[in-house]
């Protein structure tokens, strides 16, 4: 099996063209576009850079800033579930930080880290707005309460790990 | 009674991170009858969430915390009529007479994706006061009711909007700050997914006084049930006519729109925000512009927190005199106020400025969820300082916070228990500051560095006394040095945390 890379690239580039195009109407369209394209094609790549740069006849080096200035866009492909522990004051109070360990041991990686079989990425988060209830785990877009380690490992056993 | 059973569930996101759609579910499963299950907001007794409300002729009758495996059991025992083992009559709870809730008055109790129901509930009501005022009438109105951003620095609302108005521009806007970064704070989310109109009524008033046609709600990318709410509303809204060319048939025209935000901590600092909403790295602007003269695009723009703006409709509803009535000194009004971390008795407590601190910890918050004794409160979120129990007595007041070298900020009051290391808490607001500069001034984006490797070697117990002087002297130059309040009040909490918790700055131990 022979794959076309270029026509890859090529696929991805018209998409990233598509939504950038479909978007830049908006006032300040940037963040708007960067966020449908990791939304859409998982991660920000590299290649997409110049393609919104020019939809938008900006800089590629100004996009290039924006992407990297912002924790949430990602440069490369993440796993297929994204678990994030919060690690701020209110979560610390409660145990987040005996969590946090929790999961790197789990999982068998950093914080920023994916698992081998691409299963999960996992991230630190600074607050939820669920501090009362901590600590705190968002597992894709669902923020989980009152999360210890043993339902910790239930979720990510959900998550297939 | 006729008509099905209603039933209410929050949808708020924090009700949701312990089962509430799963008892949402389980009711409609079981009920065996006809109910409607209205998905609100949370009451914001978040230690009772999943909190369940069931209307019954005497009000409605509350049942919490419910575990989805309780749901059976509930029903069986007639909670569907409000019989069985509950809270009682909701708004009889002692945690509820003990506030006032003039902002968040719908919060936990209308349906959020229901127009009818906010304004069955007195919803539009201040809109179509300000309408029937000229715009000046409307910045004074706002002026004199006292009210002070929400967001953390106190600035009188009303003021910052005559300035707005008096600015000469072809184009205004008006910028809602939803980044609410800080830890330990959670009512503007709360406010946005449980009532959202009242925020497009605040927002459309301060349109309609200072001449601006088209806003903005920046929110954090953290909170997405808080974007579809607000994006509902705001279709619903523009159904309504509440938005678009003729707001209410009048003259008004005004649009809104989210943006979200993509995880930066310092996008809440309000010019960083407007760098951000124009698309660009969100790196802080020297003040002067300030941002009412020249903020987004350049263009005179109001930016207000989500609760200073959600905070306006009631005040031209009921008159500012009503809403200055409330508070103390020069903190009118109400506050929202928020308890987490290791707390019995976690939420949303709305009450007049001046409460003590103590009594919202211990009265209300019921102490620690560890049982263990209070230590430490940080209140005002990760620049915010650090109290010890010694000031319980301390009044809820921006001029009494600031007088005890602390800050009421955003209304988040953080507690701990005595297992609590308040060097590791130092060193995390350095940390967190490092992470988060924006990195435009050499104070904070190399000071907070600085700062952690000097806690660092205090606590390895290497040159104690020495390097104590030189966490001071760095603390300083970042007070004094820093562009924005992201370097120059990160020494807040760590002053705040040697000067009270000095035992904990020992050294290997
Ligand atoms: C580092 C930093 C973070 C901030 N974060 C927020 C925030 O998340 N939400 C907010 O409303 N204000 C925040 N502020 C305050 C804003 O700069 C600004 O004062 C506020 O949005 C003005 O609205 P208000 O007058 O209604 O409070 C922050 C300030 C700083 C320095
Ligand atoms: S103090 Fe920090 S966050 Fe603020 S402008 Fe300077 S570098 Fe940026
Ligand atoms: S501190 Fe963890 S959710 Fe707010």
């Amino acid at each position: 099996m022979t794959t076309d890379v270029s026509g890859l690239t090529r696929v991805r580039a018209d998409r990233v063209r598509g939504i950038a195009v479909g978007l830049r109407h908006l006032r300040g369209p940037l963040l708007p576009i960067l966020h449908a394209v990791q939304r859409d094609l998982g991660y920000i790549d590299a290649v997409d850079v110049p393609v919104i740069a020019d939809v938008l006849n900006l800089s590629v080096a100004e996009v290039h800033g924006v992407v990297t200035f912002y924790h949430d866009f990602r440069r490369g492909p993440g796993g297929r579930v994204m678990v994030r522990v919060c690690r701020a004051e209110a979560c610390q109070a409660v145990g987040a930080e005996a969590l946090a360990e929790h999961a790197t041991r789990r999982l068998g990686v950093g914080f920023g880290g994916t698992t081998a079989d691409a299963a999960v990425t996992l991230e630190e988060t600074f607050c939820l707005g669920n501090c009362a209830l901590g600590p705190s785990v968002q597992v894709d877009e669902r923020v989980h309460g009152r999360v210890s380690p043993a339902r910790l490992d239930a979720l990510l056993a959900e998550a297939g790990r | 009674m006729t008509g099905p059973v209603r039933v209410f569930v929050p949808r708020d996101s924090a009700a949701r991170s312990v089962g509430a759609d799963a008892v949402a579910e389980r009711i409609r499963a079981v009920a065996g009858r006809e109910v409607e299950v209205v998905r609100t907001g949370s009451r914001g007794m978040l230690w009772l969430e999943p909190l369940v409300e069931v209307a019954t002729p005497a009000g409605r009758v509350g049942y919490g915390p419910v575990a989805p495996e309780d749901v059976d059991g509930l029903v069986a025992a007639g909670l569907l009529d409000g019989r069985g083992e509950s809270l009682g009559l909701v708004e009889d709870l002692a945690w509820m007479r003990r506030q006032q809730r003039v902002t968040f008055a719908r919060v936990g109790v209308v349906d959020p994706r229901s127009a009818a129901d906010f304004e069955a509930h007195g919803g539009c009501a201040g809109l179509r006061a300000a309408l029937a005022k000229s715009p000046a009438e409307v910045v004074e109105e706002v002026v004199e009711s006292g009210l002070r951003g929400r967001g953390g620095a106190g600035f009188p609302t009303g003021v910052k909007w005559r300035t707005v108005l008096g600015a000469a521009a072809d184009v205004k806007f008006v910028c809602c700050n939803a980044d609410e970064g800080d830890s330990g704070t959670f009512a503007d989310r709360m406010l946005i997914e449980g009532d959202p109109f009242t925020l497009i009524e605040g927002m459309t008033i301060a349109a309609y006084a200072v001449g601006a046609r088209e806003g903005y709600v920046y929110v954090r990318s953290e909170y997405p049930d808080a974007v579809v709410a607000l994006e509902a509303a705001i279709a619903l809204a523009r159904e309504r006519g509440w938005l678009g060319e003729r707001v209410l048939g009048s003259d008004l025209a005004f649009d809104l729109h989210v943006r979200v935000g993509a995880g930066a901590y310092i996008c809440g600092e309000e010019t960083a925000m407007l760098e951000s909403l124009e698309g660009k790295r969100g790196m802080v602007r020297a003040k002067p512009p300030i941002p009412a003269l020249a903020g987004l695009f350049g263009r005179p723009t109001v930016v207000n927190n989500v609760l200073s703006l959600a905070s306006v409709p009631a005040i031209l509803a009921d008159g500012a005199a009503a809403y200055a009535a409330l508070g103390t000194g020069r903190s009118r009004g109400t506050s929202v106020f928020q308890l987490g971390g290791n707390v019995a008795r976690g939420g949303i407590v709305e009450t007049p400025f001046g409460i003590t601190l103590g009594e919202l910890v211990n009265d209300l918050g019921g102490g620690t969820a560890s049982g263990r004794p209070v230590r430490a409160m940080q209140v005002g979120g990760p620049l915010g300082a650090y109290v010890p129990v010694s000031q319980f007595d301390l009044p809820m007041d921006y001029e009494a916070f600031a007088e005890a070298g602390a800050m009421l900020g955003h209304g988040g009051v953080v507690v701990f228990d005595d297992t609590v290391d308040m060097a590791a808490m130092a060193r995390f607001a350095f940390s967190f500051c490092a992470k988060e500069s924006c990195g435009k001034c050499t104070p904070c984006r190399v000071g907070s560095v600085r700062g952690v490797e000097t806690i660092d070697r205090i606590r390895a117990g290497v040159d104690r006394e020495k390097n104590l002087v030189l966490l001071d002297e760095l603390c300083e130059l970042m007070t004094d040095g820093s562009l924005c309040a992201m370097g120059g009040l990160t020494p807040m909490p760590v002053r705040s945390a040697v000067r009270y918790f000095d035992e904990d700055f020992e050294g290997a131990s």
